[in-house]
């Protein structure tokens, strides 16, 4: 049987290592370091049509994450969707920001991205963003491309 | 007709047996935390096993995870390239070791290497009647014997995940930036984009924490009930590794569909 001590030592490394990787695992692999939503405030905004996005996407401005998409829901009054965003407590926006649903690269996921207007006065906690602009919808961009060709070739063809 | 007879009672049989055998094994479970007190309370009693069971198998799961990152590097940039998108190849990596392979392979190794381990042994004290023996002396052998090889599966279980988890990444991106040469900082900085802690890691954490009690209760389980013969030791060792890999795959779908709806 091996000492007691040399048998401490290397459980005691063995944990040590296990608690190691999780740490690494966490801040280096994960993003915990970087976003935490405890000090963050929260924004809504109408969109007629949020495309792909989802729970967690980030909200960009400028590129640079600000924020993570908490919730979408259905508004049955409006009959838009509404999204209601965390936004990092650094970053004030003014009253007049106007959001966008933006995907990245072709292929990529969808995000929201604010662009800041000029006003003096800013964004509060639970505020709703009065400009939007819905996710562009491949198939909606196709018939209209296809509606305005046959347009075009009507007028050629007279 | 008889041969009709003799297979339904076969097949009855079995499953009364199978479910007996899992009413037992509840039952055994129970015991066991019950009798928990004296380990935690003598921690020494299961830093003892924690070094078999988790120190031991460190090398073959440092080694197979550093592996099945760099497997995953290659066949991911594979992938990746053809769409153009070979940045995210740090996501892929650290998404599937994270998520599945860190739990799930570090689940079955663990099974293979420790429970199997755990199992004979337990089957061979029991064989030679040591825990017999140490009834006779007024010691519990569930309480000294079988509660803190349970405890030490339980703790080592997710601390070796992490490791093989950890240890994947690295392989990922050994092979992915250090000899394909995928941008760097996009490797890392993609990945900790798309890695988000509660969602992938926490999920992750839980799911090695449930596999390390699934493959440590069915371990002592096994070589509890094992029959006291060579040949009885050595069907519980191999019942060990095949029910314990079987219900690390069937735990993990079932969490998974619980954890990664795709909400």
């Amino acid at each position: 049987m091996m000492k007691r001590k040399a048998l401490d030592l290397w459980v005691g490394v063995f944990v040590a290592m296990g608690l190691g990787a999780l740490l690494f695992l966490a801040l280096k692999v994960g993003n915990l370091a970087s976003f935490s939503a405890a000090e963050a405030y929260l924004i809504k905004a109408n969109f007629d049509n949020i495309g792909g996005l989802k729970k967690r996407a980030p909200v960009k401005s400028a590129g640079v994450v600000v924020g993570r998409v908490e919730d979408i829901v259905f508004d049955t009054e409006t009959y838009e969707a509404t999204v209601a965003m965390s936004i990092d407590r650094r970053y004030g926006f003014p009253k007049d920001t106007s959001a966008k649903i933006l995907t990245a690269g072709l292929l990529g996921e969808q995000y929201v991205g604010l662009a800041a207007g000029g006003d003096t006065v800013k964004l509060k906690d639970g505020e709703k963003l009065k400009i939007t602009q819905s996710a562009v919808v491949l198939e909606n961009l196709i018939s209209q491309f296809l509606f305005d060709k046959a347009a075009d070739g009507g007028k050629d063809g007279k | 007709m008889t041969a009709l007879i003799n297979f339904l009672e076969n097949l009855g049989g079995r499953a009364t047996g199978s479910v007996h055998r899992l009413g037992f094994a509840s039952r055994f479970l129970l015991l066991t935390l019950r009798n928990s007190g004296l380990c935690l309370r003598r921690f020494s009693l299961v830093a003892r096993e924690i070094y078999f069971a988790g120190v031991l198998s460190l090398i073959i799961i440092l080694v197979s995870g550093l592996f099945v990152g760099m497997v995953l590097g290659l066949q991911g940039y594979d992938t990746l390239v053809r769409y153009g998108s070979s940045s995210a190849l740090g996501v892929l990596v650290a998404l599937s070791l994270v998520r599945e392979l860190g739990p799930v392979v570090a689940g079955l190794l663990f099974a293979s290497r420790a429970g199997s381990a755990i199992t004979a042994e337990i089957g061979l004290m029991k064989a030679t009647e040591q825990l017999a023996a140490m009834e006779m002396m007024a010691v519990d052998p569930i309480a000294r014997v079988i509660a803190p090889r349970f405890w030490a599966g339980v703790i080592s279980m997710p601390l070796l995940a992490a490791m093989f988890s950890g240890m994947g990444v690295f392989g990922g991106y050994l092979v992915g930036v250090r000899l394909i040469g995928v941008d760097e900082g996009s490797f890392w900085s993609q990945m900790q984009d798309a890695v988000d802690f509660q969602e992938d890691i926490l999920n992750g954490v839980i799911k090695s924490v449930v596999f390390g009690i699934a493959v440590s209760w069915i371990a002592v389980f096994e070589g509890y009930d094992a029959p006291p013969t060579a040949e009885g030791v050595s069907g519980a060792t191999t019942r060990t590794v095949v029910n314990s890999s079987l219900s690390i795959l069937a735990l993990d779908f079932m969490l998974t569909a619980f954890m990664f709806r795709g909400a």
